[in-house]
Order: C-alpha cells, then structure tokens, then sequence
C-alpha cells in the first residue's frame, strides 16, 4: 500500500497569493504592505478581504498605469513618491513590497530598487514575489518569510544577555504566521517539555525578528512554507526538523516528538495529554466517524487536514493539493501513510493541479458525504445536495495545537449538523 | 502609480464576465494567471447562485510566460465546447495577459475551426477602461456579432410585433438590486400595456438576439449598461430609444411621457395620464409621505450623494424636488459620464463632484457635515467612522445588497423603498442626536454584570491580555464560560493555562 500522486492540468480555483497580506499585516504590527500590481489586484483584495479593507488597514494598492506599463515612468521615482507618502501618513517599522504577475511580466526590478530606496527613505523594504504566474493563495506567505528570513539578525545586538547558555538545547526558531494566542499556546506546550522557542518568524513586530543563526534548529508549523525552509537551510545553514504539521491532536504530538528527539528530551506526559485531547472530541467524532470527504485542493494545508480527519475515522477519497513538496512535506506524508494502515483504511489519492471540471464529475460519480472546497463551487454543489465546507475557513481559523483541535471538528461538522438538522424539519424544501 | 486601498469600478474583465455570464449557455475563458477567478466567488456569494459560473480559466502560468500560450487556449475552448456544448464562447483577456500581446484573435480563429460553439474576442482594454463600460462595450459587441451573423444568414427578423413592444437592455448579473427593478419594469410596461420582446443580457439566449428589430423600440434603464447596443440598434435598425431611468416620482412620469410620445410618432394614440395620477396616490406613498407630518423634521436636513451616475443623479432629484432636502453635493465616479452628470443634477445642488478618489470624497464628507450620506458601501463606512447615517444606493455593494426581499429602486414600488432608506438614514440620525444629548442609552451596569460578579474571581494580567485579543462579540461568553469552568473546577484565580484549559474542555456545541 502507497500512497499514488498524480498531477492534473492546474485548472482550479484558488486564491491569489497576495491575499497573504491580508493576515500578515495583522500579525506584523508594525509593517506596512504595498501591492504593485493593477487594478485586478486591487479588486481581488478589496473583494476577498470584506470588512477589513475599510478599518484603514496598513495595505495598499501602488496600480500601475499605463505610463507604468510602456516605462513612460520611472519606477524608482514613483515609487519612491508613493514610500514618501507612506512614511508619512503611518510611519511603519518596515514597507513589504508585493511583486505580483503584472511587475513579473514587465520585468520591473524590485529587488533592485529595493536597498537603494531603502536607504533614501531610511525605511527597511522586503521585496516578495507572490504572483499568481508561480504560486498559489498561502504560499504568498511563504514568499514573504523566505524574504524576511534574509533578515533576520545573526547576532543579538539589543540584548547583550548570555542567554543561550541556559538553554537545555540549541536553539530552536519556529517559522510560520499564526495569531499570538496560537503562538502562546505552542509556546507552553513546549516549555511543559523543557524546550525553550527561541524566536518566531515572523514576530509581531520587525524589529523582534528572531536571531538565525548557522546550526539554529528550525521548525515550520505549516505545510506551505516549503521557500521558506529552504531560505533558512541554505542562505541561513540553518538546521530544519522535518516533522507533521501541529494540526490535529495527532500532528501536535508528533510534531513535539520530534522535536523532543532532535534535541535529545524525553517527552514527558504526551501520551496522555493527547488522549485526553480526543477524549474532548468525542461528540464531534461520533458525527464523521465513516463519512467520507473530499478536498478540492487550494489553501496546501489538504495533507495535514486529511491526515487528522483519517485518525478521527474518516474516510478520504480524494487530496486536492496545488502543489506538492514532498521532502519538506516528507514526515507529513509518512504520518498519513502511517495513519490509513492504523485506520484500516485505502490510501487517498493525492493530485496535484488539479482540474476542477474533471474533479466535479469525480465528485458527481462518489457522492462523498463532506466536499472541502472554495467559495466558487460551494453554493452551487450545496444546491446539488453536496455538503460543502469552505477551505479558506481553515487558513483563518486557529487550526494549530492540542488546543484548538475542537476548532478544526467544529468547522468540519458544521455542515453536516446543520444540513441533517435542516433536513430533519418538516419542509421538503430542505432536503 | 497610483496609491489606492478602495476603487468604485472593477476591472475591465470583470464587466465581461458579467454580461458573458448573464446570457444563458454562454461560456467565458478568461486568459490569465491563477487566482484571477475571483469573479466565480462573487457570483455564488453575492448572487448566492445555485449554478457553477461559466466562467474558467486558460492559466498563464511560467511556461506561458517563456514559450507563449501556444495550443493552450485553443485546447481550453475546444475542451469546453465538447464539456459543456455553449453556443457562445467569450475569451476574455485580462490586465496580465494584454501586456503579454499574444494574438488571442488568432486563437479565436483557429479555435473556431473545431468547435461547434460560436467564439469571440472580448474587445476591451484594460488600461483604459474600467468594469462598466466594459461591460458596455460587450454587450454592443455580441449583440452586433449575433445580428450580423442572422443578416448574413438571412434569418433576422425585423417584422414588429403587432402590439407595441420593448427589449429591455442592460439587466446583468451582479448588478445593483437588478433583480428586483426588473421585476418592477415587467409590472410598468404591463400596466402600460407594451409587450415585452426581450430582455438582454439576463437569462437571454444567443440564438434570439435575431428576433430583438421585433421591438419597437428599445429601454436601456441603467445609464452605465447598454447605451452602445441601444445606439447600434437605432443606427442599424432605425429602433428608437428611451434611456430616462424610472426612478423617483418626476422621472417615471417623464418615463412614461417619452413612451406615450413615442408611441404616438407610430400613429399610436395612448393617454397615460390617469393611470399616473393613480398610481401616483395609490400605488406609490412617496408624495403623500414627504407631505405627511413625519417628514417635516426633515426641514432644512442636508445630504451628500455620491454613486454611478444613474442612481447618483436620480438620488439627487428625489432628495431635492421630491423630499425637500437640502444636497451639499452631488457626484459620481463614473468619469466617462460626467458631461450627462453636470446636466442633470446642476440646477440640483450646488456643488458637483466627478472623482473615483474615495480619499477626496471622504474629506470633502468630513469637511461640509451633510445630516445624511447616500452613497456605495465606501460611504457607509466613511458615515461610520465620522457618525453620519448613509443609506446606500448605488454600487460597489456588499452581500446586504442582495436582499432576498423585494427591494426595487425603480418604478412606483422603488419610491416607496427609497422613501424609507431616507426617512430611516434621517431619524437614525435624530434618535443618535437625542440620546447623546441626554447622556446616551444607560448600559454601563448590564454590560459589566456577568454572571459570576458575586463570585469574587481574579484574572491574571496574561489571561485578561488574552481576553481581550478575542472578537468583542464573543467576549463576553468566553469570560462567562471560563469563570464557570473555574467555578466548577473549585478555583477562583484564572490563569492562561486554565484559560486554555477551559477551552480544550468546553464543548462548544454544548453551549
């Protein structure tokens, strides 16, 4: 039994990878994001993003014209007017600069013009390259820490404590976007271990970005940041850990094994922290135990997800997933593997780009009980009698840790308690 | 470059997908890169639409960007044509894929070799127009396709109905409360008594634009939509038209004056005039409302209006002739337009603003205090932020302005619902007024009394930091189910640890 991967024609729907601002700006308090893109972009944010476009939030739209275009303009002036302005309106710890398909295909050199701005302005300016030419919805994210991984300090120049020598271990930065409060979490979980987090990436504000050092431990608790750990491997000869993602009660203790085990700690009273975690979940267990799903596939967090609904006693008939990394996702694969023989259950088939049209017939053919999909076939496949989840639920919702496990059923179920209670009423008309 | 967080209008290619998208068995392919499908997810979150869009994506991806799309877009449409058999396929560049410059009318050429379906090439460019004259422009395009196309093949159907008739043109998919004023239109041109022919793009099929010269004459009631097919119709087929916009009490009447004349240059003898003072009194409340005791603390009240030039200038007529209330200014972020703006609402207001800057309408909205605002959804909000009451009339719109009620703009009934957005922006606006001068609505005490105030429970620094980093709509409920489960648990001092403990052993679904 393997796992079969297969790769279909890319014709899905997904986000754009610009959308990652929309949670980066939030979590990085002090950052200021500047779109250079057209009004395409521009429309895509303002639509995607709802209600936050209007609580002044620290994003922007630098459209290009058509004298931006035909290079009638000169991009480092217009640019420059637009930082000015900036700077002077939100005075921002550090401006990102979103590179999208459009400055791809003109070819406009913001890395170039980066530092030499920077140093006019006296404001620090991460170019990430997030178009939809080569990536997709959260590997933005990962386009953006793999920049800002360049700048992370070597040295701590703020605090001149000898602090690493108290460490039980090497030090250890995890990488990865996830609200504080997940952060705090994973931090106690840890430190119940007797490991010590030296620093996140990215951090609340620029200038906590964490020291990397050469032979730093880091740890990713996404599966989309597949640059990012690169970035840290080879720019930074950082050491990554490769392990399952701290999704589901399952991953999370994996996941601090792991860690556990690189930095030679026994793992103390896991075992039963996570049985007590599944404990809390059977009632939402009892709803999907033998119900079958199926991903659709655009937000890469699809691995991890059908791994933890497997172990909840699921059936998965097929993994949608953009793309596919399969070292830096390697632990995570070995885990679903792992998980389908323990379950007594049939590998999923996991594809690649896959082809929404030829998906739906898929989808019409094995009825599954459960489709995890975006907002453009969710309506209409309800409207077929289809239970449909919507996927980018999961990127905004706080998925990581034993703690908010719950969350996770929460969001899987709904659909199904809502749909059954529905058509338990009298009215036809629901069912 | 332009700095800009908010625009009015879309994207060029989002007006053709809308029209592509409105006719039935139509199919879009939009030639761009991964993600630029956005337009699906408005369709079936706004629309709430129980169909699959017809729209799909060629993906310029890296590959397309080295060696050029090639066969691809090819592949797509003929793939399509055999999926789905449409009778139209509407390839549709996007911003991305007019810089690459392929020849896409190539494609459409070589693709119409070997496809049953009919293609075209969506004529737009991106960098100088915007979503609605796009869609404009898309619609005079496959009009003229399908007209020319039954001409050559000596099947267009010019004999006029023996009634009097009308097409009605430039209702479409995500459009602002269309669905209901065509409802409202249905009724009007009934009462009329004028057939209708056809109404495109909604729900039309391609294969009938041949029996459109059966009208006669044509109703474009959206200034922004369907003003070039309206004008292709009069130069091809001598079709006259009417493009006065029913909305408000003076303008139906001027709407149904224009038809009454115009059927009278077919030697038809109509008189409306009755069947406008009843409906005038009857149907619609506005006249009597504005009279009525209620509206006279809207004496002296000030507004501003801001949205597309249609509901924009319409807005500003009702406000001024019909409700009596005084408009500061008076704009509209359709550019294009502005000459048609200036000269309806001139004699109106005073001042007259043409600007797609929501930065400058925002400022010039803090700066002269109107007691309401009547704009899109960027009004509301800037209303919000500087405590004036807006009512919104005209797009960009969110998800609330797809009621599922019958919410028209337009005819006797749409009086009647702008009536009540008004009178509702004002008094909003009053009771705000009172209850700020007497000291505001008392709720201090309710609003800290939770459940365990007798209980003596402490929060710690760290727990209450996190407390307050969850949405204040379910605040309130997290503190009050932590402090039961610390109860329970027999401790009175909540820490983060027990907070998350709380968490993990609450079962929500219980609560």
């Amino acid at each position: 039994m393997n796992l079969t991967f297969e790769c279909e024609t890319g014709n899905y729907h997904t986000f754009c990878p610009i959308s990652c601002v929309s949670w980066l700006y939030q979590k990085i308090e002090d950052s200021f994001f500047l779109v250079i893109g057209t009004k395409t972009c521009g429309y895509f944010l303002q639509n995607a993003m709802g209600v936050m476009i209007f609580a002044e939030p620290r994003y922007a739209m630098a459209e290009l014209e058509e004298g931006d275009i035909s290079a009638q303009l000169n991009d480092y002036e217009e640019l420059k007017r637009l930082c000015l302005k900036i700077k002077k309106d939100r005075n921002p710890g550090v401006i990102f600069w979103i590179g999208t398909c459009t400055t791809e295909i003109i070819k406009m050199d913001l890395e170039g013009i980066a530092p030499k701005l920077e140093a006019d302005i006296r404001i620090p300016i991460i170019v990430a390259r997030a178009n939809g030419l080569d990536y997709a919805f959260t590997q933005g994210e990962d386009t953006v820490l793999a920049a800002m991984a360049q700048r992370c300090p070597d040295k701590n120049l703020n605090i001149p404590s000898n602090n690493s020598e108290k460490l039980a271990h090497r030090p250890l930065v995890i990488f990865g976007s996830v609200p504080d409060t997940v952060v705090q979490q994973l931090t106690n979980e840890l430190s119940s271990q007797n490991i010590t987090i030296t620093g996140w990436l990215p951090a609340s504000r620029y200038a906590e970005l964490p020291v990397i050092k050469e032979n730093y431990y880091v740890i990713g608790v996404n599966p989309f940041l597949s640059r990012t750990a690169t970035t840290l491997m080879r720019r930074r000869k950082a050491k990554l850990i490769g392990a399952p993602f701290p999704i589901g009660p399952d991953g999370t203790r994996a996941w601090i094994e792991k860690i556990c085990s690189v930095v030679k700690i026994n793992p103390v009273g896991l075992e039963n922290r996570e049985r007590a975690i599944w404990n809390n979940l059977e009632e939402y267990i009892k709803l999907i135990k033998g119900k079958s799903v199926f991903f659709m596939g655009d937000n890469l967090l699809e691995i991890s997800l059908a791994r933890f609904l497997i172990r909840c006693g699921m059936i998965v008939y097929e993994i949608g997933i953009p793309y596919m990394d399969k070292r830096y996702q390697g632990a995570e694969l070995e885990l679903l593997q792992k998980t389908c023989i323990d379950m007594k259950i049939k590998m999923p088939k996991i594809v690649e780009k896959p082809d929404n049209h030829n998906q739906l017939d898929r989808i019409r053919d094995l009825k599954p009980d459960l489709v995890i999909t975006g907002m453009a076939h969710a309506n209409p496949l309800e409207a077929r009698g289809i239970n449909t989840k919507w996927s980018v639920e999961f990127t905004f919702a706080h998925i990581h840790g034993f703690t908010n496990a719950q969350d996770i059923l929460e969001l899987v179920t709904r659909p199904l308690r809502r749909n059954s209670n529905l058509a338990a009423s009298y009215n036809e008309a629901y069912r | 470059m332009k700095l800009a967080y908010w625009m009015y209008a879309g994207p060029a290619h989002i007006g053709t997908l809308r029209i592509a998208s409105s006719f039935t068995n139509v199919h879009a392919i939009m030639h761009a890169p991964l993600g630029d499908d956005y337009f699906n997810v408005m369709r079936s979150m706004l629309e709430r639409d129980r169909n699959f869009t017809p729209v799909t994506a060629s993906i310029v991806d890296r590959h397309v960007l080295a060696r050029g799309s090639q066969e691809k877009v090819i592949n797509n449409i003929t793939r399509k044509d055999k999926e789905v058999k449409p009778d139209l396929v509407v390839l549709t560049p996007t911003c991305t894929s007019s810089i690459l410059q392929e020849d896409l009318q190539n494609f459409v050429n070589r693709a119409s070799l070997d496809s049953q379906a009919d293609i075209i090439l969506a004529d737009v460019n991106h960098y100088r127009v915007n979503e609605l004259q796009a869609s404009d422009r898309t619609l005079e395009q496959i009009v003229s396709f399908y007209i020319s196309k039954a001409r050559k093949a000596k099947v267009l159907n010019t004999t006029k109905t023996t009634r009097p008739s009308v097409n009605i043109i430039g209702i479409l998919s995500l459009g602002f409360h269309g669905q209901h004023d065509l409802i409202e239109l249905k009724r009007l041109f009934e009462d009329l008594d004028i057939e209708i022919n056809q109404i495109i793009p909604e729900s039309a099929s391609v294969n009938d634009l041949r029996l459109l010269p059966r009208a006669w004459f044509n109703f474009v009631p959206y200034r922004e939509v369907g003003l070039l097919t309206a004008q292709y119709l009069q130069q091809e087929l001598d079709m006259p038209f009417i493009d006065t916009t029913p909305m408000g009490l003076t303008d139906i009447g001027h709407f149904v004056q224009s038809i009454q004349s115009l059927l009278n240059t077919f030697g038809i003898n109509k008189d409306y005039e009755s069947y406008l003072q009843y409906q005038t009194r009857h149907t619609s409340q506005a006249a009597w409302f504005s009279k009525s005791i209620d509206c006279q603390n809207l004496t002296g009240k000030t507004a501003i209006v801001f949205g597309d030039s249609t509901h924009a200038a319409a807005m500003t007529q009702i406000l001024v002739l019909e409700m009596n209330i005084r408009v500061l200014w008076a704009g509209t972020y359709c550019i294009n337009d502005a000459d048609w703006f200036r000269s309806r609402v001139q004699s109106l207001c005073s001042e007259i603003v043409i600007t797609d800057d929501h930065n400058l309408i925002g400022d010039m909205i803090a700066r002269t205090e109107p007691n309401a605002i009547f704009g899109t959804q960027m009004e509301r909000h800037i209303g919000k932020r500087l405590n004036i009451p807006c009512g919104v009339i005209s797009s960009p719109v969110h998800i609330q302005n797809f009621p599922l009620s019958y919410k028209p703009f337009l005819g006797f009934e749409g009086t009647n619902q702008i009536a009540d957005l008004v009178y509702n922006s004002f008094t909003l606006g009053m009771e705000d007024h009172l209850l700020d001068l007497f000291g505001g609505h008392d709720t201090t005490q309710i609003l800290t009394d939770t459940l365990s105030s007798g209980a003596e429970i402490n929060w710690s620094p760290d727990a209450l930091k996190e407390l307050s980093k969850i949405p204040g709509f379910v605040r309130g409920k997290v503190k009050r189910n932590t402090e039961k489960f610390a109860i329970k648990q027999g401790h009175s001092f909540i820490s983060l640890e027990l907070m998350y403990e709380a968490k993990e052993k609450i079962n929500s679904s219980e609560s």
